[in-house]
C-alpha cells in the first residue's frame, strides 16, 4: 500500500502541535523506520498513518486516495486494510489469545462469522500458527491477563500479523521485550513484511534495532522530519543531534555499542531540507 | 522569583475543588429545609409508641400450612414476574444502549467529516430512556393494568419499560467507564459496532454488567411489592389484602418471604461475580 503525506499539521486538542509539516512518501512494500525522541511526534504520525485521526492541515493519501472523503463504509473498509501494533496492547484483560488473534480479521470476516467465532473459535490453527511465530503458541487458550507485559505486547504483533493487513504500522511494538526477544519480533515483522510486500512503519526506540532491520530511517523531532536516510548514511553525529536534549547515550538495546557510519559534517537545522532525501 | 517558586509548589485543583464542595454544601442545606427534615421527631415518644404498636402486630407471624403454601405461590408468582420483567427490559436496554455508545462510534474517529450529524441521532434515544425511567414504575403499572387487567402481565411491563430505561443508562455509562481501547481497536481494524461491543466492550465490563443486572432484579422483586398494591400481582398483591384486613402477622410472615428473596438475589450476584472474574 503507498502512503503520501505532505506538509502534514497535527494540533491537538490541548492546543500542542505534535506534527508542524511533516512530508513523506512511502512506496508499497517499503519499509520504514521512525525514530527521534519522546515528544517528537513519531505516534501522532502513526495515528494519522492509522486513520484513528484526521490531520488539522496538509494532505494525506493512502493507497492514492484521501480517506477522509471517503463514504463511510468505504472508510471502514480501508481502515480494514491497515494493522496497527500499539505500544500498550489493547487486550481485554479476560479474553482468550485465540479470540484476541482472531479479532485481527473482524473486519474481513463480516458480521455473522464475526459473532458465531465467539461461540466456537472460526480458525483454531490460524491463530495458532500465527502465535506460533512469536513462541506463543501454548498459550493459545490462557487468558490475556495470565501473560507478562512482554507477552501480551506479541499477541498484539500477532493479532496485526493474523489481520493479513497491506500496511502495517507498528508503535513501539518491540519496548516491553528483552533485546534478543525485540529483535526476533521485529524481524517477524520484516519477514511478514517482506514476503507479502506489506509496507511496514514502525517507530521505535531502540536506535540499533532501527539500523539493523529498515532500510529507510526517519528521524522526527519537534514534529519536523530531521533527517530520511538509508541507515548506512545515519552518522553518530546526526543521532545525537536528534536525541540532543535527551541523555548523552543513545537509546538502544542492552547497551551495545553502535557501529559509526561515514560521519557527516552536517546535521540538518529545523525547518532546513532534511538531510539524505 | 520567590513568590513564583512559592505557586509552582501550589495544586492547582485547589481553588476548584474547594469551591466545588462549596456549592455542594450550599446546594444541600435548602434541601434539606424544603423537606423539613428533622431527625429529633423520629426519637418522639409519642411517635415511637405509635411505631412500636404497629409493629407489636406483626408478631406472632402468620405461619398456617394453608397461608404458608399461599405465600410460596405468591413468591413464585414475585420471582416469575420479577424475572419475566428483567429479561424484557434487558432485551430492550442492550440494543439502546449501543445506540447511545459514544466509544462503539465509528465517526468519532477521527473524527469524520459531519460526526457530530451522526451525534445527533442519538440525541432522541437517550431521551427515549429518559422518558422511560423517569415515569415511575407505578405509574406505569396503572396504565398497563387498566390495558390489560389486573394480574401479573400488567407487572412485568411496568417493570420492562422502566427498568431498560435506567438499564439502558447504565449499561451505557459502565461501557464508557471501562477501558474503551479494545473497542476502538476494533473499529480502527475495520470491524463494525457488534463486533466491537463483542470483542472490545462486553470482555472487560461483563462482571459489572452482569452485576448490576442482578442488582436491578433483587430492585424489581422489591417493586413489584409496590406495584402489587395497584393489583399487578405477586406477593405485593398478597400483603396489600393481608394489610387491609390489619393481619399484621400476614403481612410479616410475607416480610420474611421478600427478606429470603432477597438474599437469594444477593448469593446469586456473588456466584456470578465470582465465576465471571
Amino acid at each position: 500500500m503507498r502512503l503520501a503525506v505532505d506538509a502534514l499539521h497535527l494540533v491537538l486538542p490541548g492546543g500542542h502541535r505534535a506534527l508542524a509539516g511533516v512530508s513523506l512518501g512511502v512506496a508499497r512494500g517499503e519499509r520504514v523506520a521512525v525514530i527521534g525522541p519522546s515528544g517528537a511526534g513519531k505516534t501522532s504520525l502513526l495515528r494519522l498513518l492509522s486513520l484513528a485521526l484526521r490531520p488539522s492541515e496538509g494532505a494525506l493519501t493512502i493507497a492514492d486516495v484521501d480517506p477522509w472523503v471517503l463514504p463511510a463504509r468505504a472508510l471502514q473498509q480501508l481502515r480494514g486494510r491497515i494493522g496497527m501494533i500499539h505500544q500498550a496492547p489493547p487486550l481485554p484483560p479476560r479474553q482468550r489469545l485465540v479470540t484476541a488473534v482472531l479479532a485481527g480479521r473482524l473486519g474481513a470476516w463480516g458480521l455473522w462469522r464475526g459473532l458465531a467465532s465467539l461461540a466456537y473459535p472460526a480458525d483454531i490453527a490460524g491463530a495458532r500458527a500465527t502465535l506460533a511465530r512469536l513462541d506463543l503458541a501454548e498459550r493459545l487458550f490462557d487468558r490475556c491477563d495470565r501473560l507478562s507485559g512482554g507477552q501480551l505486547q506479541r499477541v498484539g504483533v500477532a493479532r496485526v500479523i493474523y489481520q493479513k493487513p497491506d500496511l502495517i504500522l507498528a508503535d513501539e511494538p518491540v519496548s516491553a521485550l528483552d533485546p534478543q526477544l525485540a529483535d526476533q519480533t521485529v524481524g517477524e515483522l520484516q519477514r511478514e513484511a517482506q514476503s507479502r510486500g506489506v509496507t511496514l512503519v514502525a517507530s521505535l526506540h531502540a536506535v540499533d534495532l532501527a539500523l539493523k532491520w529498515f532500510p529507510r530511517i526517519v528521524g522526527l523531532r519537534d514534529g519536523v522530519v530531521v533527517f530520511d536516510c538509508p541507515p548506512v548514511r545515519v552518522s553518530d553525529a546526526m543521532l545525537h543531534e536528534l536525541y540532543a536534549t535527551e541523555s548523552q547515550t543513545l537509546p538502544v538495546q542492552g547497551g551495545a555499542p553502535l557501529a559509526h557510519p561515514e560521519p557527516l559534517t552536517r546535521v540538518a537545522r529545523r525547518g532546513a531540507q532534511p538531510l539524505c532525501r | 522569583m520567590q513568590i513564583g517558586a512559592a505557586a509552582a509548589q501550589r495544586d492547582p485543583a485547589l481553588p476548584a475543588r474547594v469551591a466545588l464542595t462549596a456549592v455542594l454544601l450550599l446546594l444541600l442545606w435548602p434541601a434539606l429545609e424544603l423537606t423539613e427534615f428533622d431527625p429529633a421527631k423520629l426519637l418522639d415518644p409519642g411517635n415511637l409508641q405509635v411505631m412500636g404498636r404497629f409493629l407489636g402486630t406483626f408478631f406472632p407471624l402468620a405461619l398456617g400450612a394453608d397461608f404458608l403454601g399461599l405465600v410460596w405461590r405468591s413468591a413464585l408468582e414475585t420471582l416469575a414476574l420479577a424475572t419475566a420483567g428483567m429479561a424484557l427490559a434487558v432485551a430492550l436496554a442492550v440494543p439502546l444502549s449501543l445506540a447511545v455508545s459514544e466509544s462503539l462510534s465509528v465517526s468519532r474517529i477521527g473524527p469524520a467529516p459531519r460526526a457530530w450529524l451522526r451525534g445527533m441521532l442519538r440525541v432522541p434515544v437517550r431521551l427515549l430512556l429518559v422518558v422511560m425511567r423517569s415515569i415511575p414504575e407505578i405509574v406505569w403499572a396503572l396504565l398497563f393494568v387498566r390495558a390489560v387487567g389486573l394480574g401479573p402481565a400488567a407487572g412485568i411491563l411496568a417493570i420492562a419499560i422502566n427498568y431498560a430505561g435506567m438499564l439502558g443508562k447504565v449499561y451505557f455509562e459502565i461501557y464508557e467507564a471501562g477501558d474503551t481501547r479494545p473497542a476502538r481497536a476494533v473499529l480502527q481494524a475495520g470491524g463494525g459496532r457488534l463486533h466491537a461491543f463483542f470483542y472490545g466492550i462486553l470482555p472487560v465490563s461483563l462482571p459489572e454488567l452482569v452485576s448490576y443486572t442482578v442488582y436491578r432484579w433483587e430492585c424489581a422483586i422489591r417493586a413489584s411489592v409496590v406495584m402489587g398494591f395497584v393489583g399487578a400481582g405477586g406477593l405485593g398483591q398478597q400483603m396489600e389484602l393481608s394489610m387491609r384486613m390489619l393481619a399484621g402477622g400476614e403481612v410479616a410472615t410475607m416480610l420474611v418471604a421478600f427478606f429470603a428473596l432477597v438474599m437469594l438475589a444477593d448469593g446469586i450476584s456473588a456466584l456470578l461475580r465470582k465465576v465471571l472474574t
